[in-house]
Order: C-alpha cells, then structure tokens, then sequence
C-alpha cells in the first residue's frame, strides 16, 4: 500500500498584529512542524485537548489556509505552494466533513441543492443527472430521498451531519477530512454517524483524517493515531500499540484522564496521572519541549533540547527524550 | 410518602414542567421524583433534550416563566416547599442552601466585574459579612479549588483565567455559602479531559472534606461511573430507571440504560469491530405522555408499550426501573 497523502514539516502560523501601526509582534504557532503520512484506504485519527492545533492541521492540509511552510502531497500531487485559484480544480479528491452541522449547512437552502452544489461547481450533468446522484447519495447516506426538498432546520443534529457527508461524497473523493464530526452529536447519535463512516469506506475504498478530542471513539475508528500537544505531533502510532503501551508521557496521561465507564474499574486499570496546569499559549511556547511545563517525567534536557519527532521503533514515531538512548539515566528531575 | 423527616436533604416529587412555544407545548419534565441523601452524589445521566437541566433549573425556580412553568409537585428542601415560598425566600435558597455550578463557565461568569467581587458577592448577600471578611473568606474557597496565588486573583477578570481555572472559579461560588445541596450541571463536558481529571480530583476531595450533597448531570457514563454513588437515567423527560452505581452499570434493567452502556467505545478491553446503535431519534415532547417514551426505539417493545405510559418499580434494593418487559424485573439480558 502506498501513502495516498503525505505532509511533510508543515507549518501554519498564525500573524498577531499589535500597535498603532498594527506591525507584526509575533505569532501564534498553530501548527508547527508536523510530518505524517496516510495509506490509502486508511483512517489516520488526530488527537488532542481543545486549542492544540488538531482543526488548523486539518484545515491545512486541504489548503483551506494558506500555509506557512512545508509540502503536502495528495495522491501525488504536491498542493501546498499551488495558488488558491488553480486548487479549485483539484478540490474534487479531498473533500471535508465540518464539526458543527448546524453552522455548515445554509439555512436557505434546501437539502437537495446542498448536496447538489458540488456538482453544479465541479461537473456539467444535466438537471436529470443530478436529480439522480442526489437522490443516490441520500440514499447512501441513509436519508429519506422525499426529504429532498426540505430545509436543514427541519432536520435532527444526526441526520444534518448525514447531508454534510452526502454532500462531501457528491464528487467521489479519495480523502477526507473529517473535523470532529461527532462532537456536536448525543453518544447514541455519534454511533450511528461513526458507522455510517465505516461502512462509505468500505464500500468506496476512502481514505480519512478523523480529527477528534474523543479517544475512545477514535480508538474505534482509526488505524493509526497521532497526538497533537501545542501544535505539534508528539506521538503516532498504530492504535493498539498507541492505546496499550503509549510511548509519550503526554499520551499516558490523556489516556489515563479518560473516564472509565465501568465502577469497578475506575482508578483500578490504570493509574490516573492527572495533570498539573494548562496548556501554554501557541504564540509563547516554552523552550525546548513543549510539554516540559507539565510532564511528570521532565528531564533537565527537556527544558533546553526540543526533542525531534523520530521513529523509536518500527513504525511507531515520538518526541520524548525518554525514548533516546543518549539522555537514558538522566533521570527525573521534577 | 411522608413529608419532612425522612433523612433526605432534598426530595423532589412529580415535578412537572411544561414549555409554552409558539408551536405548542413542550412537556420537558414529566412527573419527576427523586430524592438526595446528606452527603451523597447523585449522578442524572441522559441525553440532550431529555430534561435533566430543565429538572433542575425547575427545582430553584430558575427558568424564565414564562415560557416555562412548573405544573405540579413538589421539591422539598429538608423538608419546605421551594415551589411554594416567597420570592424573596427562594432568593435566600439559591446561592446560599443550593449552590449551581452550570456548563459553560465564560457565559456564567460576569465579563465586567472582577472574579473576586462575584466570589464575595453571594458571600456578602447571604453570610451577611463584611467586605474584609468575605474577601478573607473568598481567598479560602479559591485555594480550596486549587488556584495558586489565590489573593492576587481576586482582582483578575474572567477572561484572564483558562477555561479550567474558571470552573473552578464556579466551584468556589457555589461553595462559598456551604450550600446543603450542591447542583452540577455538566459541569465538566466544555473541558478537556486532563482538565476535567484535575476537577473531578478537586469535587472528590470536596466532598471528603465538607460533606455537601451533590447533583451532578451529565451525559458521560465514563464520568458517572468514577464519581456517583447512585444514578438516575432520565429519557423523554422521565426518570427510567435509578440505582446504585455498582448494580446500574453491572446489572442495567431498562433497555435504554443497557443500550447505551453498549454504544459507548473504552480506551481499554476488547475493541467492537462494530459499534452498537440506537436506532431512531429522541421523542419530541409534545404533550404529557401516554405511552413509554422510549417505545419507537426499543428492541423489546411490545403492545403494551404502545398503550401505557410505565409507572417505576423497584426491581431490586434501590433500584427501580419504568419498564413493562419481564427482563427488567428478572434481570436477563442484562448479562452484556
């Protein structure tokens, strides 16, 4: 199999102005240096806590920004320095799946031109055509197609994120990028929405960047998991390695922090690392590692050395000193 | 049941509450009953819509009426009707006997008065103390939640304060009066979860050192299942089913409950190739309800379900479900 997307070192900063002149004082560094890769037909799940640069990432890599540095590659084309305009051409291959249903649907429009408004944009099918693949779409999606003609208020969260995805398969995408797109759902609806993702890319061999805060849903979903931490990937890894044996003090403790549903288990299967403080800003990160300020395993190293993303062992990759034979015995010093 | 004396701090009894909209009448909380013993967690699990905020908002009187209006029953305090007293006791209630922590802490923090003047301030109206003292008094609560540099913050603004460290602003709010009763409302879902695992430390802590009693909503079984010691399970408005947390999550007996323990994926055990579902959408509450709310969704239905509303039956010590299936009274099928 073959990497069907490809980012390599990419950067998104973001400019802060300041002054009466309004001159540049600085950035906020919302994603900053990420390398991965995702093989075709694979769900590669993106985590991390709320402001760690997990949606700009993936905003990034569809070139919905224009990006401050580094190369994507999307089945072989490289788009990361293609102008916008000449993009829209190529939109077709990469579509995205919007967190909140409610915002990304236009209220005065009927279900059936939303899900149309692709191919109006990208295709020259006849009125009938396109009655037709709507029609077709919905179906597969699993909603009614007499809702045609309704609008999205008359629909529940559920079935609204239903027409967001009809709508981001309309022109047959290779990948997509899916943006939280069960946050804003009720547990007994996320389910419903997460098999209904399984079983399109079964059926259409689609490639998914499935961004989410949810661990244990993305522990269903993805076959590979990276880890945001102040934009940056701390940890990626295929999901049973990730899940059973997290190689980044950062990742043991997201994992230790989700609840367990299950009394008997609670506080019993692991042992809780709970956190100190917040996450610092993007635009002032600490010097050397960026999780320095709350590891519990901190290293004198940590706090000069930012450590490198590297592969520790096969094909799972970190940035942890822990994991480099050079600061092994340093110990911690906290 | 009799009234008072029954150990209860609080004892809420077929509450009632109903919506005027435009479109008709939404009845959000249909004859609700539970009670709160000293110093327990009560933990109400439920979906959006299925009445567990409107339960509680009700229980102090905080809805907007209208649209809203309490129909029937009753909420006792130790013993006195808070749906039956003055306007101005209800205002000694709040903030003071009943502390509210609610969802999202930048809305419900004032963004033009200072953090400390919005601690003091029920400390002021109910502890009738002076400015020094409450200001000494709302030093203690912040380092109570674990803010560091407890006095100097006092003069911050909300919005020089993290998410976390506003909900445990919130925290100390409700605290500051020692509320008998202290109401959570899903006082955690805007965190992330490292955040959250730092607040339930706190809440837990809390506890063992004032020994209040809580409510606390929410709609993750994950949460619940760390920190209740009894739940109730709330759908279209009803309480379905209610128990200790042990034999709730071990032993479910009504069909919602037991489905949505299967939906929800861990971060440990044995991964489902395939996730479970709920089939179908919550009801729309349009009038008092006839049937079991739970009817067009539930794997187990059958005639009666589409004829009788279920009354709750204990099934079990404590533990009491509203379901007419003879596996909610045996417990098969709960073996999942």
């Amino acid at each position: 199999m073959k990497p069907l997307v490809e980012v390599r070192d990419l950067k998104m900063h973001f400019p802060i102005h300041a002054g009466l002149l309004r001159r540049k004082v600085g950035a906020v560094k919302a994603v900053d240096g990420v390398t991965f890769s995702i093989m075709e037909g694979e769900t590669l799940g993106l985590v991390g806590e709320s402001g760690c640069g997990k949606s700009t990432c993936g905003r990034a890599v569809l070139r919905l920004y224009d990006i401050t540095a580094g190369e994507i590659v999307i089945d072989g084309q490289e788009i990361g320095s293609v102008p916008q305009g000449k993009l829209r051409a190529l939109r077709p291959t990469m579509q995205m799946v919007f967190q909140d249903p409610q915002a990304s649907l236009n209220p005065r429009m009927t279900v059936g031109s939303i899900i149309a408004e692709p191919l109006d944009e990208h295709t020259d099918l006849s009125k009938a055509e396109k009655r037709e693949r709507v029609a077709e779409l919905m179906d597969r999606v699993g909603l009614n197609r007499a809702f045609l003609n309704r609008y999205p208020h008359e629909f529940s969260g559920g079935q609204r994120q239903r027409i967001g995805i009809a709508r981001a398969l309309a022109l047959n995408p290779r990948f997509i990028v899916c943006d939280e797109p069960i946050a804003a759902l009720d547990v007994s609806i996320q389910a419903q929405v997460v098999n209904l993702l399984e079983e399109l890319q079964d059926s259409l061999g689609l490639t998914y960047l499935f961004i989410s805060h949810d661990l244990s849903m993305v522990r269903h979903i993805a076959d590979r998991v990276a880890v945001m931490y102040l934009g940056k990937v701390v940890e990626l890894a295929p999901r049973d390695d990730l899940y059973d044996r997290p190689l980044h003090p950062y990742t043991e403790a997201l994992l230790s922090a989700v609840p367990e549903p299950d009394p008997a288990k609670a506080g019993q299967t692991r042992e809780r690392i709970v956190l100190q403080g917040d996450v610092p800003s993007p635009a002032n990160p600490p010097e050397g590692c960026n999780f320095c300020t709350r590891c519990p395993r901190v290293m004198d190293v940590c706090r000069r050395i930012d450590p490198e993303f590297r592969e520790v062992a096969p094909g799972r990759f970190a940035a942890c000193h822990l994991h480099d034979e050079r600061y092994q015995g340093a110990g911690p010093t906290a | 049941m009799p009234d008072g004396d029954t150990g209860n701090v609080l004892e809420v009894r077929d509450l009632r509450t109903v919506f005027q909209t435009r479109g008709g009448e939404v009845h959000a909380v249909n004859s609700v009953s539970f009670e709160v013993k000293p110093g327990e967690l009560l933990g109400v699990v439920g979906e959006s819509g299925s009445g567990k905020s409107v339960t509680m908002m009700s229980l102090v009187g905080l809805l907007p009426s209208p649209p809203a209006e309490v129909r029937e029953g009753r909420v006792l305090l130790a013993g006195e009707d808070l749906l039956r007293v003055t306007p101005a006791r209800l205002r000694e209630v709040r903030g003071g006997e009943v502390g509210f922590i609610f969802q999202d802490p930048m809305t419900s923090l004032n963004p033009v008065f200072t953090v400390g003047y919005q601690i003091m301030e029920p400390i002021r109206r109910h502890m009738g103390l002076g400015k020094k003292q409450a200001r000494e008094r709302a030093v203690e609560l912040l380092e109570l939640v674990g803010i560091p540099s407890a006095r100097d913050r006092l003069s911050d603004y909300p919005h020089q304060f993290s998410g976390g460290m506003r909900q445990r602003v919130m925290i100390a709010m409700a605290l500051a009066c020692d509320p008998k009763v202290l109401i959570a409302d899903e006082p955690t879902t805007a965190l992330d979860v490292t955040i959250q695992a730092q607040i339930l430390e706190i809440v837990a802590d809390l506890r063992a050192r004032l020994g209040m009693a809580i409510v606390w909503i929410t709609h993750d079984l994950g949460v619940i299942a760390g920190i209740a010691d009894r739940v109730l399970v709330m759908y279209g408005g009803q309480v379905v089913e209610q128990a200790p947390v042990h034999p709730l999550f071990n032993d479910p007996r009504h069909p919602y409950t037991r489905a949505l323990l299967r939906t929800i994926p861990t971060v440990t055990g044995a991964r489902a190739e395939k996730l479970e579902v709920i089939e179908g959408q919550p009801p729309i509450l349009g009038a008092a309800p006839t049937a079991c709310p739970f009817r067009d969704r539930c794997p187990l239905v059958f005639d009666r379900c589409h004829a009788e509303n279920p009354a709750r039956e204990v099934v079990a010590p404590e533990h009491d479900v509203a379901c007419f299936h003879p596996s909610a009274r045996s417990g098969t099928g709960g073996a999942s």
